[in-house]
């Protein structure tokens, strides 16, 4: 047995919040080691104040178990400092499935420019303005569409 | 470098001072929810309350790991003379303008401890302060722009604003009261110094002032407001520390 499965298993842990990506796309697992006492998975928090990090852990650890992987054992680390640079492709993708525009590159000064004219993830224009840089949850911001005249939230770029 | 005896004691004194601060603000800030003078304030002071929240409990379980105990203990089970957080974050939310400038003094400070202890000799802050700062920047962005917007848009809001200044301007000073081991923590790595903290802040905060067309009172006009990091702390922080662990008290074992 090896990382590599247990990275396939975990997959199938979708965002509590955003079912339309995996945990392994949103880039939050840092670390997995597999030995005969168990597996231990690291995972880092998106924000630190992130409210989903200790169910996250149990929906690992329940996945893994549910897989038959001895022992699983999920901790949250802040070793590895997730930023949205670590977001898959795939995972990118997946955010605008559940009308969340993809946080853009950032240098990590920028956070202000890269915000004013967020692409809208339903007709894709960039005529927008940002209504609030804090959202429903800590790592969206709240904006709005002058083209199709929806209202929408983006996952907010972080460094 | 390693870090001796004493240089863990500071840290743990550094830690209780930073978590406090970030507990206390949190626990401000979340009193704007359903309060807030528009909807997007509300919920920016409610998401910057999580925020915070989640910081101090990050910081609790470093001193948890030191061993303080556990992190819930820690942040509901000490009175306020056990507390070690600044008097500004102490104060009742009052006008909006007091809590915006509060916010622009405080974040800004926030950040810039963060960056400094990003470069920390001692591993288990530098970490948490890489991921933090990244965070702080959506604080200090939205308090800037509200500060610079808002200075410069009526003679009514920056009237305001100016009085909110001079109200905060002292107690925004007492952030940087310096703790017993202060020496110890620049000797071993561990942080810069609140001299030089307030130094960068300084100059921070009062380029975007000079923006918002506001003045920030002459040089030494205004005695700092200390004592909160040694434990002594105004009447508003007792009857907050009462009703933020009501709850808590009545079944500390109680199942979430």
């Amino acid at each position: 047995m090896n990382t590599e499965v247990v990275r396939q298993a975990l997959y199938e842990v979708s965002d509590p919040e955003i079912p339309t990506i995996s945990i392994i796309d949103l880039g939050i697992v840092t670390n997995i080691e597999v030995s005969d006492l168990g597996t231990n998975v690291t995972l880092t928090p998106t924000f630190a104040g992130c409210p989903a990090l200790r169910y996250m852990e149990v929906l690992v650890e329940n996945k893994l178990k549910e897989k038959g992987f001895p022992n699983p054992k999920a901790k949250t680390s802040f070793e590895v400092q997730w930023n949205t640079s670590m977001i898959t492709a795939e995972g990118l993708v997946a955010l605008k499935k559940h009308g969340l525009a993809p946080p853009p590159p950032t240098t990590g000064n920028d956070y202000a420019e890269l915000l004013k004219h967020m692409p809208c993830p339903h007709c894709n224009s960039t005529n927008t303005e940002m209504k609030s840089p804090f959202g429903p949850t800590l790592c969206r911001s709240i904006h709005y569409c002058k083209d199709c005249l929806q209202t929408f939230e983006a996952f907010k770029p972080v460094k | 470098m390693n870090i001796s005896e004493k240089g863990f004691e500071a840290i743990k004194d550094l830690l209780y001072k930073m978590a406090d601060d970030q507990l206390i603000i949190g626990h401000r800030n979340s009193e704007w929810t359903g309060l807030g003078p528009i909807l997007e304030e509300d919920i920016a002071f409610s998401s910057m309350a999580q925020d915070k929240l989640g910081h101090a409990q990050a910081l609790y379980d470093i001193l948890s790991q030191m061993g303080e105990g556990d992190s819930d203990t820690i942040a509901f089970m000490r009175n306020a003379e056990q507390f070690h957080c600044c008097h500004l974050v102490e104060y009742p939310i009052g006008e909006y303008e007091f809590s915006l400038m509060r916010h622009f003094f405080f974040d800004n400070a926030e950040l810039l401890r963060f960056e400094m202890l990003a470069n920390s000799s001692f591993e288990p802050l530098t970490f948490l302060s890489r991921k933090i700062k990244g965070e702080i920047k959506y604080h200090t962005m939205h308090a800037d722009v509200w500060i610079t917007q808002l200075g410069s848009a009526s003679e009514e809001s920056k009237i305001k604003l100016q009085n909110a200044l001079n109200e905060t301007w002292s107690l925004a000073l007492g952030i940087f009261e310096k703790g017993n081991f202060e020496d110890v923590l620049i000797a071993e790595g561990i942080f810069e110094g609140e001299d030089a903290l307030k130094g960068r802040w300084l100059s921070t905060v009062s380029g975007i002032l000079a923006k918002a067309g506001l003045r920030i009172p002459e040089n030494n006009s205004v005695a700092p407001a200390l004592g909160g990091r040694k434990g002594k702390h105004t009447n508003y922080l007792q009857p907050l520390l009462d009703e933020m662990t009501e709850v808590f008290r009545i079944d500390p074992a109680a199942e979430w």
